[in-house]
Formats: C-alpha cells, structure tokens, sequence
C-alpha cells in the first residue's frame, strides 16, 4: 500500500508536488479540530451577508425562463454590456464588450487565464506580499517565475514603487497588483499609481490588476491603473461579484483588456471550463442593473466595523493602521514576544478566537495577523474583549 | 461631511434606539462629544421625534386588531385635505394617517381591542365625520414584514470557519 502511494507520488508532476501548501490550509484543518460553538472566526475572507434578494430572485427566476444551457465561450453578450459600462463609469476605463471582455468563474480564473496566457517558462512576475494566496502558486503552475516584492507597515503596506523597480529585470514579463489588499487592507494613493505606471511602461510590463475589494474602498474609489495614459494597452483588468455583491458562492469573475490578450486568455477558459455558468451569470447581470443600493449599505456596514475593530485592536496596544479598503485590519502581534503562528493558534485555544497568521500571505507577513471584519458587530466586539485578555498580560511582560 | 454624520447616527437609532454615545462613537470613529452634540442637536430641531421599543404590538391588549383604512374625503375649498386630516389624526385610535395618491385620499392605520372596537371607530367617527364620503376597512390577518424586518428570518447557513 504504501509503495503505491510512493509510486503514485512520484508521478505528480514536480511542479506541483513541490508547490507549498497553502498556510491557510493548515490553519483552516486546526481551527475544524475546535468543534467548540463558542469559537468566533475572523478568518473568513467572505462576506457574512447574504446576497440581496433581487440578485438572487434574479437567478431564479433565470431557472424559471429554463436558461440553462451553455452561453458563448465568452460569458453572455448581454452580461459583458453591463460589465463593461460598469467598469467605463467606476473605473475609467472603456472596453469593447465584443471581444474585450470575457466573463469567469470567479476572479480566480480569471488570474489563472491571464498569467497562462502571458507565461512563457521562466518568464518573472513580480507581486507585492503580504497577499492573496494564489499568486505565487498560479505563476509557478504557468512555469513563470514568482518575484514578490515586500510592502511594509512604515507605507501602510502600499507598495513603494522604488522597491517594485529594484525587482525588474530583463526577464520581468508582469506585474500583479492587488489594491485594495487582501490580507492588509491597503490602498495606492494615484502618485503612487502613477509611478507604477511609468514603472511598467519604461520596462514595457504587462500589469494585471486585481479590483476585487475595489467597491469596498472607505475614501473615494480611484480609477483603474489602465485609464492612466498608455496603460490600456498593457493591462489585464481583473475583477469579479464575489466582495461588492456577496456573491461568492455564485463564483463569476471577469477580466477586461485589449483584444489579442483577451482572446488569449479566451482560448484556454474554452478547452479548460467552456463557460462559467448561465444561471450565475444572469444573477451577476441583476446585480450590476439593481444591486448598487444595497452593496452601499453593506460598505457603509463594513466601515462601521473597521472603525470599531481597528479602535479595539490600538486601544489593547496592538498597532494597526486603519486600512481604506477591502475588511481586513491587518495588526502588529510582534510586540507579544509571539510568532504570527504562536500567536494565531494560542488566541485560537485559550481564547476561541480565529484570526489568520501573517504567514499565510507570505513570509513578510512574520509578526502580524489577519482580522477579517466580516463578521457581525456582536461577533466582533466579543472577539476584540477576549483578544484583549489574551494580550495585555503578554505586552505588560515584553 | 455634517449631513453624512447625521446621517450615520440616524441610521443606527433607527435600527438600535439603544446603541450607545460611546458605540455609535467607535462605529464611526469619532468622539462621544461629537456624537452627543449631533444627537442633541437633532433631537432640538425636530429631526430626532422620540426613542421607543419595537415590540409585539399584539401582545397589549389595546392593540390586538389591526387594520388599514382608505378613505375618499371632499377637499375644502380653503385648506385642501389638510383640516380633516388634522381631525383624523387626533384620534389616539389613529396610529399612523397619510395623504396618499391614487383611488383614495387618506391611508388610516387603525388599533384597537377587538374587531367591534375597530368597526365601532369606523361607524360612529370616521363615516359619520363631515366631508368623508366613503370608506374601505381591511383586517391585517397575518405579519410576514413590519418596519423593514421579517417576520421569519432566514435560517443561518454556515460557512468554512477559514477561507483565503
């Protein structure tokens, strides 16, 4: 039994038997270990509302009409209509629904086409850490090579656009950008957008932009990178309903950008996934025509609880920059005398508390945790009064 | 910036008449001094009417039956609609009254004890009263929404305790 297994281990291909797992994962099996009711997760990267009834009433009622077949490889032309008006009106941007816009299942394949269709092996992709866990592995399963590039409390977690250059080398193909930041709640400022241009443009980089959390952005949201001048061109527009629309489960995804990548990216989604499902698709189309309301409410929602867990988490002497986006706060644990994981698994079983280890989302991320403020106000304020007992004896020791 | 902060607070006693200075304070990150002089000054100038319990109105029983009224009226010459909505309105039996558009003029939201107290208000006030031409009475028999909440929420559907 155990030679099979070997055997079998020997044939995965060793790209991916040498990919790490995710640090997510094993947070996520230790915290399943705890069937303690009482244990009160901050780790859900996921909206704790339910999707709005018109967008779900939406779906069903597609159900109803019997759509349930295959749609163009591309997404339905109707869809890519409101997508791309969408983007033209928030984002700054214009795109041709015909064929600079193809719709996803979630924005996570819609980085996984980009990077396979930009990738040749050994080709580097710089991104900033901490981040989303995918991206260092997805460019390792195109054959690329990853380069990330560290972000620091001092900028807020932005990334400084002189330590993005320093990575750039002749074999420099792209960059990822993820603004607002899953896990640090970072925004760019435009300067510092600017600068990342002009960075791309003098190396003559592809940029993908990651707009997940876009909508959830607590000053004003600024347009995209690609309406800056001469960046369309080189910009894959990556974004998706999952955080606006708490649509995650719905899991559509878009990118939008200029044709010849487009199509390229079309080619693998149609031998890979054909299409993303119609009746998610047509939820998705009912959110952009009717969901605007109520994703304002729910943003209004997330800052009241970003002003009420950043407060609490300075208040107990954890440093915490307030974010201006997305619903994570992102502190500093380091002054416990912990480890990102000590600290993580210790509030975890002492205190039934789940928050996600810094490390997770890289190995800059030593010394912080995630706290995802998706979670109920009375959820949050009983978190932050147990992380408080867990902490003050350690900060009044170190 | 004033009226986004009115607006705030406003929103969270609608939802809690019982949230704190100090909470609605941390929620939008700001000072309980602030906070209470907003409320204050919204309470003085009228915007703020009052802070009461929503509760199961059935239980009381002066308020056992519910039911909604539409009324024609004959509009004065001077004052419109207005003086015999003034009048309607004085009723304590009244709970809520509203000039409305469309095939009737006045909307009633009408409490009482029992259907007879209910019929007793419309026979012997409402119809009878000058300038009232005609009614319509409908018994509320069952609540499935009221002041924005449902009456059965939605079961709760348990999600991954970790995701990325």
């Amino acid at each position: 039994m155990k030679d099979l297994k070997s055997h079998l281990s020997s044939r995965v291909a060793t790209h991916i038997s040498s990919l790490p797992k995710s640090g997510i994962r094993d947070f996520f099996e230790l915290v399943n270990t705890m069937t303690d009711k009482d244990v009160i997760s901050l780790g859900i990267g996921e909206p704790d509302f339910v999707t709005p009834w018109s967008i779900r009433e939406g779906s069903i009622y597609s159900l109803e009409r019997g759509r349930t077949s295959y749609t163009s490889n591309l997404g339905l032309l109707s869809l890519r209509k409101e997508i791309c008006k969408y983007v033209g009106e928030n984002f700054g941007v214009g795109y041709q629904p015909a064929d600079q816009c193809i719709v996803t299942v979630g924005v996570s394949e819609a980085l996984d086409l980009a990077i396979r269709a930009i990738s040749n092996p050994g080709d580097e992709i710089i991104y900033h850490e901490p981040c989303y866990v995918s991206y260092g592995p997805e460019i390792r399963m195109a054959h690329g090579v990853p380069v990330p590039v560290e972000t620091h409390e001092r900028n807020n977690f932005a990334l400084d656009p002189a330590d993005l250059e320093r990575k750039v080398t002749s074999k420099t193909k792209a960059m990822i950008l993820n603004f607002p930041c899953n896990p640090t709640g970072s925004t760019l400022s435009m300067e510092q957008m600017e600068q990342i241009a002009e960075i791309a443009i003098k190396h003559d980089l592809i940029v993908l932009s990651d707009h997940i959390y876009s909508e959830l952005t607590y000053t004003k949201m600024l347009p995209s990178i690609a309406s800056l001048p001469g960046m369309a061109e080189r910009t894959i527009f990556l974004h998706g309903f999952s955080k606006a629309f708490a649509m995650t489960g719905f899991r559509i995804g878009y990118a939008c950008g200029p044709a010849v990548l487009i199509d390229a990216m079309m080619k693998i989604h149609q031998y890979a996934m054909l299409c993303a499902s119609i009746t998610a698709q047509e939820a998705a189309e009912e959110a952009l025509r009717s969901g605007m309301a109520e994703m304002a409410r729910m943003r209004r929602e997330y800052m009241e609880r970003r002003n009420v867990i950043v407060g609490c988490l300075n208040k107990m002497g954890l440093s915490c920059f307030m974010p201006e986006g997305a619903f994570y706060a992102f502190p500093r644990i380091s002054d416990t005398g912990l480890s990102s994981k000590e600290f993580a698994s210790r509030l975890l079983f002492e205190h039934k508390v789940a928050v996600v280890p810094g490390t997770a989302f890289g190995a800059c991320g030593e010394g912080y945790v995630r706290c995802a403020y998706a979670a109920s106000m009375e959820h949050i304020e009983e978190a932050m009064t147990r992380m408080e007992t867990f902490v003050k004896p350690l900060l009044k020791k170190s | 910036m004033q009226a986004e902060i009115r607006n705030s607070i406003l929103r969270m006693l609608g939802e809690n008449g019982r949230i704190s200075v100090k909470e609605i304070a941390a929620r939008l990150a700001s000072s309980e001094n602030e906070v209470a002089a907003v409320i204050a000054a919204m309470e003085a100038e009228g915007i703020i009417i009052g802070y009461k319990a929503v509760y199961d109105e059935s239980m009381l029983p002066e308020n056992a039956v519910k039911a909604i009224i539409e009324v024609k009226i004959r509009p004065e010459r001077q004052g419109g609609f207005d003086r015999i909505a003034r009048r309607l309105s004085k009723f304590q039996e009244v709970s809520s009254l509203y000039l409305v558009s469309g095939g009737f003029d006045l909307l009633l939201e009408i409490k009482g004890e029992n259907l007879n107290a209910v019929a007793q208000f419309v026979a012997s006030k409402l119809s009878t009263m000058d300038g009232v031409i005609s009614t319509s009475t409908h018994f509320l028999l069952k609540k499935y929404k009221e002041s924005g909440k449902l009456m059965q929420d939605e079961e709760d559907h348990e999600r991954l305790k970790v995701t990325p």
